[in-house]
């Protein structure tokens, strides 16, 4: 029954809308990986930046996609959080440590090892549209307990522009998606954000976007 | 169903495009990749999908009524001003502003469902121009409002005024053609217009020789104007009894009008992608962008058309 709903969802209202509304530009869709387990750490500009990235998958393949999402936010209330663990199938994090003993990332892990695909934005939250923020360490973190799992860098131009964070009127701006080439466990934390980094900025610089002062 | 037997020589028309582009898609094409895989064919591939909507579109529209038509004409409308929109800067602070832009697109097509010419005509010269100014000054900024206000109104009286006469092509009386209707009408200007790009196209492609505008553009040149206009011509001749009420004379002219202001729209809408330095993105990347490449022509050619024709058959 869920899995069905998931399927109507993406395939009646999420898909019609992200391709005739928004229209998506995706560039070197190859590197997009079909199969887990993998870690895909995009830009975060928008709501709608879950629903674009979700599109870009065959359907067949997106009962193995999940995006990792705050607990405090998407699990505040019961019909919101219904909604985000069956519908759009989140893996829910604690972001605020409850007791120290915590793990936070346990569960993504999980799903990792269960060989699903995790959707992390390592900004954390939305932020300024079209601005990237500082990059949080949970990827490198993963990718330390998984040194086989590819983190694919991927940078969103567009969707803070027709939605941006705290604004409820969409207005139509075509989406450019580029996805780079996977990144793997460095030997420390630090060494593998800052490859994260330097290819998000070798994407961003890609995307000639006009400008939007 | 009814309407399939209301236009036939409009449905023979179109079914004998479609044999052509299934000709054109699954033989010529691909023999045409077997032979030289290095030949950038993305731009044929771009310019048959586009006919395949077209065709399609009339075939359905032929069918089910004009108005299935003229939805379609307002989609397409939308998809030039998104394209428009994203390409061209534009003030954070006129977010919302742009919202107000799209919702031209309704009122316009509202206008030419209900038939007033009136208002069809002046709503975006007159009232949009006067009025999209007010959301503007309350959610926008003044440092650089007149700019982004000049730029705004371009993009709706290209993408959305002058596209929707192709609109009001439709809803043309029957009597005024008596052999396609206003739909007839319609077909006939876009086939001219996308045969008169093609040509271009492909004879300034074959032969290189002096271009037209070698500042802007290094696919369009002399031989091919000459080559488009007599294939333009070439076809308004021949499709013009089966389509239209226009005489020989008449349907000559028309070609002839058709390749120099599709020649301009091109040459204007290359200047625009030149300034803002984004060359054929349509074709550089495998997604949505690329409509406006297919429409440049037809923003010209559009009006055009209609005001001659509403004067040769008042």
């Amino acid at each position: 029954m869920i899995p069905l709903l998931r399927v109507f969802f993406f395939v009646c209202i999420v898909r019609p809308l992200i391709m005739i509304i928004i229209g998506l530009n995706v560039f070197d869709k190859r590197r997009l990986p079909l199969t887990g387990p993998a870690i895909i750490a995009p830009n975060h500009n928008s709501h709608l930046d879950t629903l674009t990235l979700l599109s870009v998958w065959p359907i067949s393949k997106i009962d193995r996609v999940h995006p990792v999402a705050a607990a405090d936010y998407f699990l505040s209330n019961p019909a919101m959080a219904w909604f985000s663990l069956n519908v759009i199938g989140i893996i829910p994090i604690e972001r605020q440590k409850k007791d120290p003993l915590d793990d936070p990332l346990a569960t993504s892990s999980e799903a990792l090892e269960r060989g699903d695909i995790l959707i992390i934005f390592p900004e954390g939250s939305r932020g300024l549209p079209e601005i990237m923020d500082s990059f949080k360490s949970g990827i490198s973190r993963l990718a330390e307990r998984h040194p086989d799992v590819p983190i694919v860098p991927v940078f969103m131009h567009g969707l803070g522009k027709s939605l941006p964070k705290g604004d409820f009127v969409l207005v139509p701006f075509f989406c450019d998606v580029f996805i780079g080439e996977p990144v793997y466990w460095q030997g420390s934390v630090e060494a593998t954000m800052a490859a994260y980094k330097t290819s998000m900025e070798s994407l961003a610089a890609k995307c000639d976007a006009p400008a939007w002062e | 169903m009814f309407n399939l037997f209301k236009y036939p020589q409009l449905v023979t028309v179109i079914s004998a495009f479609i044999a052509l582009l299934l000709f054109v898609h699954f033989i010529l094409l691909p023999v045409l990749e077997r032979m030289d895989p290095d030949l950038e064919l993305d731009k044929l591939a771009s310019r048959i999908r586009f006919w395949w909507v077209i065709l399609l579109g009339f075939l359905v529209g032929v069918i089910v009524g004009d108005k299935f038509l003229l939805i379609l004409i307002a989609f397409i409308c939308f998809l030039a001003l998104k394209e428009f929109l994203s390409i061209t800067p534009s003030r954070r602070a006129d977010r919302r502003v742009l919202f107000f832009a799209y919702l031209t697109i309704p009122l316009q097509f509202y206008w030419i469902w209900i038939g007033w010419y009136g208002m069809f005509v002046v709503f975006i010269p007159v009232y949009v121009f006067l009025f999209l100014p007010l959301p503007m000054t309350l959610l926008g900024e003044p440092a650089g409002f007149l700019r982004a206000l000049s730029l705004l109104i371009w993009i709706v009286m290209t993408a959305v005024f002058s596209l929707s006469h192709l609109g009001f092509l439709l809803v043309l009386p029957d009597s005024l053609n008596p052999a396609a209707g206003g739909i007839g009408l319609a077909f006939f200007l876009i086939v001219l217009v996308q045969v008169n790009d093609a040509a271009q196209f492909i004879f300034g492609g074959i032969t290189k020789d002096r271009k037209v505008i070698p500042k802007l553009s290094a696919s369009r040149t002399w031989s091919g104007l000459i080559g488009g206009l007599g294939l333009t011509v070439l076809v308004a001749w021949l499709l013009a009894p089966w389509l239209t009420p226009f005489s020989s004379i008449e349907a000559i002219w028309l070609g002839v009008l058709v390749a120099i202001t599709g020649l301009i729209g091109y040459i204007v809408f290359t200047a625009i992608k030149r300034d803002l330095d984004f060359e054929d993105r349509g074709t550089m990347t495998p997604g949505h962008g690329g409509i406006l490449n297919r429409i440049d022509s037809l923003v010209y050619t559009a009006p055009l058309f209609y005001h001659i024709i509403t004067y040769l058959y008042p």
